[in-house]
């Protein structure tokens, strides 16, 4: 049976799953059949992929269906990138539907997920299966209707509706794009199968303006500063399991779209394309790394951490680009892979924290930072796992996340072959803003687990809370396990990936399988080497040996007491160390720059019993630059024309008259 | 010799020389400003003395607080085998290269600064926060400075580039010593020495390190003392190794060999020690908010160090 057979079928199964939950809307057991067997599709689907990406890469499928445009049908394809982005997909939305079976009862509205998420999750599995542009197009508008209709899930809280119309607005310019940009590519011939598009030469002006559109486009879908606006907006305010999905998972949807359309249907890449796309991943992963750590609030926390995330993979394609378009293809597939490498990294772990907010959502009511504390003690697996999900994250060895970005580095470390001067230096700057982001990330989320999982509860919520429910517990240990095992053995995950880097870029790394102790040596191993299993097996030695030799012959004593307060103990638990302020050396050192960032502090005369007050401004300058102005014009605009809609049918008739006369006036002048 | 031995006489070697290091360093500067100072072995005394003292922990010190003494131990532990320090073709050299070595040591300190966050009091608070802002900028110096060997060794593997500096005539060169000086004020930064921090202050508002660990006792301060030791060692190591390879011990030379080595590695530590002493007596702490343009000085080195050698690899 053709593997696209199989997706399809899944597919149709999660479209039947939605129509199923509208029906079942009042049933009480709705949540627990509509989760259980969204769960069931996506594991198969999941498999399904898993084991082509393994074993039939070579053999591509295809199906037609006879619906869409009639001379056109639609068209699906299976090939090594789709079956790669169907794995990230169907894990994360296998991993969102178990959490949902536990996190889902706490719906106050269960009617308004349900049938959205299995549509939502065929909405993604379609854009990646499309073999044409109308299909491909359809499929991305269906998917973000699912997904706006789940950020309005819960639409009367406050700040919901601004998310769901400002995400309505983003989506709606980032298809247009989309639009124009296959538009481009079908050319006048109008072709908008893939595989003729691919088959055809796209003039330099045409290809210039296909990226341009593509990074507009995919873009904003993915997050790319400045067009983030609407995603840290609208992931927080859909339901937790479904904010994992849409930043762990439709980013990548969209991070696959450029792929598909910058790297396989536009032809060979120019070096300056490489330059545009890394200068945007450079700016992106800084920008949003520091704008999480600003943040108050711990999922609009993970969702800026998901732009910078975005932007460490743009890089990574940049620099592909970058190298394909010299003709150095064994490293561009080593960036390559580690951007594909990322991008499955960052499905495990940004799903992970999303869970964990989410359970904490749950046992507390609370997002803010500044109010919760102390779970460590009464949320001891959920913290655990968050634990995991930071560490990962934040690119620290042994696990996944530090690979991918290894990886990266040692792509960095082969731009003095480029021949181009522009490329030459950009590149280690680009690399030095890597390690920024990289140690920025380390410290957010220092600060997202300090705040929320340690310290003393700052509000009874939090002193009140309790552990949540296994299924939200097991859904958050295996993406733990597989950060872990993606981190100790990396090599197998890129031996994985090879075969869609020799798909689209014609080269590949070094067979990894033939490396000692499972290591990895993405050029050669007098170059550079990792092993992730024999560090972790290393700290897990000495760490052994340093508790055993302790308690061997160190003192065992241990006496418990109040926290040392150099004779001041806080008296209030709102004393502690907040995110404000466990953020304020950063702020200090980057924020007057990028957030315009000032203290007000407003100190009390001595005898003034007023408390005093300590006030943080900040300024989101891409909102207030580009986004207020343009809201602005175009309200203005508005107002203006508006004028036209109270005007005597005299009046319209001679408007219709002077257009009929100017166009008529244009003809004549054109030809 | 063998490689596993080789491998092990380096990981007890750098265990037992840490303390002294630091006991060497303090004695230095006690003698520039006339103290007469405590003996080089007091390090030694007091990793014992607090072994044997009680843990006295918070209230509501989580489990987390408990394990992180020895995960940052272990990570600086594991990373500090890594280094060569007095022979080169370690048996797990290829572990980890330079990149993965200092993100073991910032494994360390992310444990370090969410212990410090355990507890909930201002102290903790304050020393994490500007540990991980200090650390933040100068990660991405570092980066530049493995940038730069790179592009003159051709291999981020420490063992590949320390032969290749000791073997080859690579000579004098410019972004090389750009480098030096970039690495050097980067890891003046990492191990809170002066001018950056300073190790020996208590209860000052602006202390980073020390404040971070404030809460800790017994045991649990014997293993964090015990890993601020090694990591100043490998930051020692590191250097020494990478630029000033001189008569480490080459893969595969005999016995002779590998003794001339470890004295010369001891005789580089002390240089190194005494050198640290005399710069930091004579230098004052600066404030906090200075840090930024100091690690800015150390990136901007490495930036340029990286730029010399694109106009010729022989700069």
């Amino acid at each position: 049976m053709p593997t696209v057979f199989l997706q399809m079928l899944c597919v149709a199964g999660l479209l039947g799953l939605a129509v199923l939950a509208i029906a079942l809307s009042r049933s009480k057991s709705s949540t627990a059949v509509i989760y259980g067997a969204t769960l069931a599709v996506s594991l198969v689907a999941f498999f399904g992929s898993v084991r082509w990406l393994i074993g039939e890469t070579g053999n591509a499928s295809d199906l037609t269906l006879p619906i869409g445009l009639p001379w056109l049908g639609a068209h699906f394809h299976l090939d090594a990138l789709a079956s790669f982005f169907l794995v990230v997909v169907n894990l994360g939305g296998a991993a969102a539907s178990l959490y949902g079976l536990g996190y889902g009862h706490h719906d106050p509205a269960p009617h308004r997920v349900l049938p959205f998420f299995p549509a939502f999750l065929a909405g993604m599995n379609l854009v990646v299966l499309a073999d044409d542009a109308f299909s491909y197009l359809l499929c991305w508008e269906f998917m973000s209707l699912a997904s706006w209709a789940l950020v309005m899930a819960h639409h009367r809280e406050t700040g919901n509706a601004k998310a769901g119309y400002v995400y309505l607005v983003m989506a709606s310019f980032g298809t247009l794009a989309l639009l124009l940009a296959f538009g481009l590519l079908a050319g006048p011939a109008g072709t908008y199968e893939f595989a003729a598009i691919r088959a055809a030469q796209h003039t330099p002006y045409v290809a210039t303006l296909v990226l341009i559109l593509m990074l507009l486009g995919a873009g904003s879908k993915a997050g790319l500063v400045p067009l983030h606006v609407w995603l840290p907006l609208a992931h927080p305010a859909a339901p937790s399991h479904v904010s994992a999905l849409m930043s762990g998972v439709m980013t990548k949807v969209a991070i696959y779209g450029f792929i598909r359309v910058v790297f396989d249907l536009l032809g060979p890449p120019t070096w300056s394309a490489s330059v545009v796309v890394l200068f945007l991943g450079g700016i992106t992963a800084v920008m949003g790394i520091l704008y999480a750590m600003m943040e108050k609030d711990l999922k609009r926390l993970l969702a800026y951490s998901t732009i910078e995330n975005v932007g460490i993979i743009f890089v990574s394609l940049g620099l592909a680009l970058g190298f394909q378009a010299n003709g150095q293809k064994a490293v561009a597939a080593l960036a390559f892979t580690a951007a594909l490498f990322h991008v499955l990294n960052h499905s495990f772990f940004k799903s992970l924290l999303f869970f964990g907010a989410g359970a904490v959502l749950t046992s507390t009511g609370e997002r803010e930072m500044d109010k919760l504390g102390g779970l460590i003690h009464r949320m001891p697996f959920t913290s655990f796992a968050f634990l995991v999900g930071c560490v990962a994250i934040s690119a620290l060895p042994p696990f996944n996340g530090f690979v991918s970005e290894w990886l990266m580095f040692q792509a960095v470390l082969q731009s003095p072959d480029l021949p181009q001067w522009a490329l030459k230096i950009m590149v280690p700057a680009v690399g030095a803003m890597l390690a920024l982001a990289a140690a920025l990330a380390a410290a957010c989320f220092v600060k997202a687990f300090g705040v929320t999982f340690l310290g003393r509860p700052r509000s009874v919520a939090a002193e009140t809370a309790s552990e949540v429910d296994r299924y939200s517990l097991s859904a958050m240990f295996i993406l733990a396990a597989l950060c872990l095992f993606a981190g100790v053995l990396p090599g197998l995950v890129i031996d994985a990936l090879s075969p869609i880097a020799i798909e689209i870029l014609g080269g590949r790394m070094p067979i990894q399988a033939n490396e000692a102790w499972l290591s990895i040596a993405p050029i050669a191993e007098s170059r550079s080497s990792y092993d992730g299993l024999l560090v972790m097996v290393f700290i897990m030695i000495s760490a052994s040996l340093a508790v055993f030799f302790i308690h061997r012959f160190a003192s065992k004593a241990l006496r418990r007491g109040p926290a040392w307060g150099c004779g001041f103990s806080d008296p209030t638990p709102a004393a502690q160390y907040s995110g404000a302020s466990f953020a304020q050396p950063i702020r200090r050192v980057f924020g007057t720059l990028v957030f315009h960032a000032r203290d007000h502090v407003d100190m009390p005369a001595p005898g003034d019993i007023r408390p005093a007050r300590l006030r943080i401004e900040l300024h989101d300058l891409v909102w207030e630059g580009i986004y207020v102005p343009l809201a602005g014009a175009v309200g203005y605009a508005a107002d203006r024309l508006n004028r036209l809609q109270f005007l005597t049918i005299r009046r319209y008739l001679s408007l219709v008259f002077a257009t009929l006369v100017t166009l008529l006036l244009v003809l004549a002048i054109w030809s | 010799m063998s490689d596993i031995l080789v491998q092990g006489i380096q990981m007890a070697l750098v265990l037992l020389l840490a303390p002294l290091l630091t006991g060497f360093i303090r004695k230095i500067k006690a003698r520039l400003v006339r103290r007469r100072g405590a003996s080089i072995f007091q390090p030694y005394r007091d990793l014992l003395r607090l072994l044997r003292k009680e843990v006295v922990l918070a209230d509501n010190a989580s489990w987390l607080f408990r394990v992180t003494p020895y995960i940052t131990f272990a990570a600086i532990w594991v990373a500090a085998a890594l280094v060569p320090t007095f022979a080169t073709g370690l048996l797990f050299n290829w572990t980890a290269d330079l990149i993965a070595i200092v993100a073991l040591l910032g494994s360390a300190r992310f444990f370090l600064a969410l212990a410090g966050m355990d507890v909930g009091t201002s102290f903790g608070g304050i020393g994490s926060s500007r540990e991980v802002m200090i650390a933040a900028l100068a990660e991405p110096a570092m980066l530049l400075i493995v940038f730069c060997m790179a592009l003159v060794a051709g291999s981020t593997q420490l063992s590949t580039v320390a032969n290749f500096i000791a073997s080859s005539y690579v000579g004098l060169r410019v972004s090389l010593g750009m480098a030096l000086i970039a690495l050097i004020m980067v890891a003046l930064a990492e191990n809170a020495r002066i001018p950056v921090d300073n190790p020996a202050t208590h209860l000052e508002l602006t202390m980073v390190h020390e404040a971070m660990v404030l809460e800790y006792s017994g045991r649990h301060l014997a293993m964090i003392e015990f890993g601020a030791f090694l990591k100043l060692l490998l930051y020692i190591s590191l250097i020494a190794c990478v630029f000033l390879p001189w008569k480490i011990a080459v893969f595969g030379t005999g016995p002779l060999a590998y003794a001339i080595g470890a004295s010369a590695y001891v005789v580089k530590l002390a240089v190194a020690g005494f050198l640290l002493a005399v710069f930091e007596t004579a230098t004052a702490k600066m404030r906090v908010f200075r840090v930024p343009q100091f690690l800015g000085a150390a990136l901007m080195l490495g930036l340029l160090g990286t730029l010399l050698l694109f106009v010729s690899r022989s700069f």
